[in-house]
């Protein structure tokens, strides 16, 4: 039975060349993804809830979003758009330099924007856009 | 040939290779004491130990290359325990690291999550790269070999039936994503010509508008691209499901993640998959297929049922 199994076999497939393995070089978002949503669910002896708020938060953060943030972050524009940036943040701080810098970019774009508004003039642009979304 | 017997030539073995004279020691002094000999690669006697489990496999010798030469967790050694046919790989590692508290700090920092979630999965590769291999979720945890022989035998038949279903399967990921800077380049030009901007706050509208006029044609190239591969890699498809988009800070950069499978392929026809994923997925500007893998069956090792974790994932 067991000798029929291609993967014990030299050369087979399954025993493919290590440069084309998912190794150590895997994405983290795809290794996470796998062992931490999937793979056999035993209840060991150390109890450990993986669903876990902290950690679903994490998870949450890191690797999924929800479809409605899903089709809000898949406008780059969108993401980025001072106005609605705060909606497409996730609330909770992660203590991380990535999310740190993502602050300071948020913010950054947000000055200029304002700058940018102020220097064009802020009233007509104000009138024109009000115009454009009532209607 | 007996797991006792097995475990005691292994211990040889490393005592044998190992010039660090504590741990030859230590390893000896172990064997002295029989029958608790099974895990000798500890921190001081009397320290409590936890066995970390990676994943369950046959037992029929295909992972025996894999003991002893550490790569586990934290760097320890990764130990096989056999029973009923079925060998679980394994770690002893140090309770104070394992035990629930630190273990679940440890999991509520990234780094340290990165750490484990990576170690845990090499040794499930390189066993996947040996042998069909059941993956255990992250972090299940026993307080001794005996409660792992138990969970094996109690867990026996479905584990069996699961290695022969997946027997010489492969995961393949399939990914589809959107490029955003395709939809705010000049890829979806507006189809009427625009008229003159008469002041930036109108300039300002116009421009968002065509941003989202070549978004959603990019959001629907995609959804296109998603169906065509879909049915390109089908024949070469034994079992699929779909993981939720990967939209968090881990993947950012790479393009918006619109569609993200795992699919179950008989080893012999990965490139059969790979190459129809490739063609159908090429072509469309801003949308991009990626396959990854090959990936040990985490997607397809059914869990079992056993009410100690909480209920089902709050999808």
């Amino acid at each position: 039975m067991s000798e029929t199994f291609a993967g014990r076999l030299p050369g087979s497939p399954h025993a493919g060349p290590p440069s084309s393995r998912q190794g150590s070089s895997a994405n983290l978002a795809d290794i996470l993804e796998r062992v931490l949503d999937k793979g056999i669910v035993i209840a060991g002896d150390i109890q450990i809830n993986l669903l876990d708020i902290e950690l679903l938060t994490i998870k949450l953060r890191l690797l999924v979003a929800s479809v409605d943030k899903a089709k809000e972050m898949g406008i780059d524009w969108w993401e980025h758009d001072p106005s609605l940036s705060s909606r497409a943040r996730a609330p909770d701080p992660l203590d991380g330099r990535a999310h740190r810098e993502r602050q300071l970019v948020d913010e950054n774009e947000l000055l200029r924007a304002e700058l940018a508004r102020l220097r064009n003039g802020e009233r007509k642009a104000v009138t024109e856009e009000g115009t454009e979304e009532a209607g | 040939m007996s797991t006792t017997e097995r475990t005691d030539a292994r211990t040889d073995a490393r005592t044998d290779a190992r010039t660090d004279g504590r741990t030859g020691a230590r390893a000896a002094s172990r064997e002295r004491a029989s029958e608790e000999s099974v895990l000798p690669r500890l921190p001081p006697r009397e320290a409590p130990i936890r066995v970390y489990v990676y994943g369950i496999s046959r037992d029929d010798g295909s992972l025996v290359p894999l003991a002893g030469a550490g790569g586990g967790v934290d760097g320890h050694d990764v130990r096989l325990v056999a029973e009923g046919g079925l060998v679980a790989l394994v770690s002893a590692v140090p309770a104070e690291a394992f035990d629930e508290e630190p273990l679940r700090r440890r999991l509520e920092r990234l780094p340290g999550l990165e750490e484990l979630a990576r170690a845990h999965h090499a040794v499930v590769d390189a066993a996947f790269a040996r042998a069909p291999v059941l993956p255990l979720r992250l972090a299940t945890v026993y307080t001794g070999e005996e409660r792992v022989r138990g969970m094996l035998l109690a867990h026996r038949d479905a584990f069996t039936e699961m290695l022969t279903w997946l027997d010489g399967h492969v995961e393949l990921g399939l990914k589809v994503f959107v490029d955003p800077a395709a939809a705010s380049s000049a890829a979806h030009p507006s189809p009427e010509p625009a008229p003159e901007p008469t002041s930036p706050g109108r300039e300002y509208l116009l421009r968002r508008r065509r941003q989202r006029r070549g978004t959603e044609d990019l959001w629907r190239a995609a959804e296109a691209v998603t169906a065509q591969v879909t049915r390109a890699v089908q024949d070469t498809v034994r079992a699929a499901v779909a993981h939720p988009a990967q939209q968090g800070e881990l993947s950012a950069g790479r393009g918006v993640n619109v569609a993200n499978h795992a699919c179950l392929v008989p080893a012999n026809t990965e490139a059969r998959f790979r190459a129809e994923a490739e063609a159908a997925g090429s072509g469309v500007t801003g949308v991009r297929v990626e396959v990854t893998g090959p990936w040990a069956p985490y997607s397809f090792a059914s869990p079992v049922a056993e009410g100690g974790e909480g209920g089902a994932p709050p999808r």
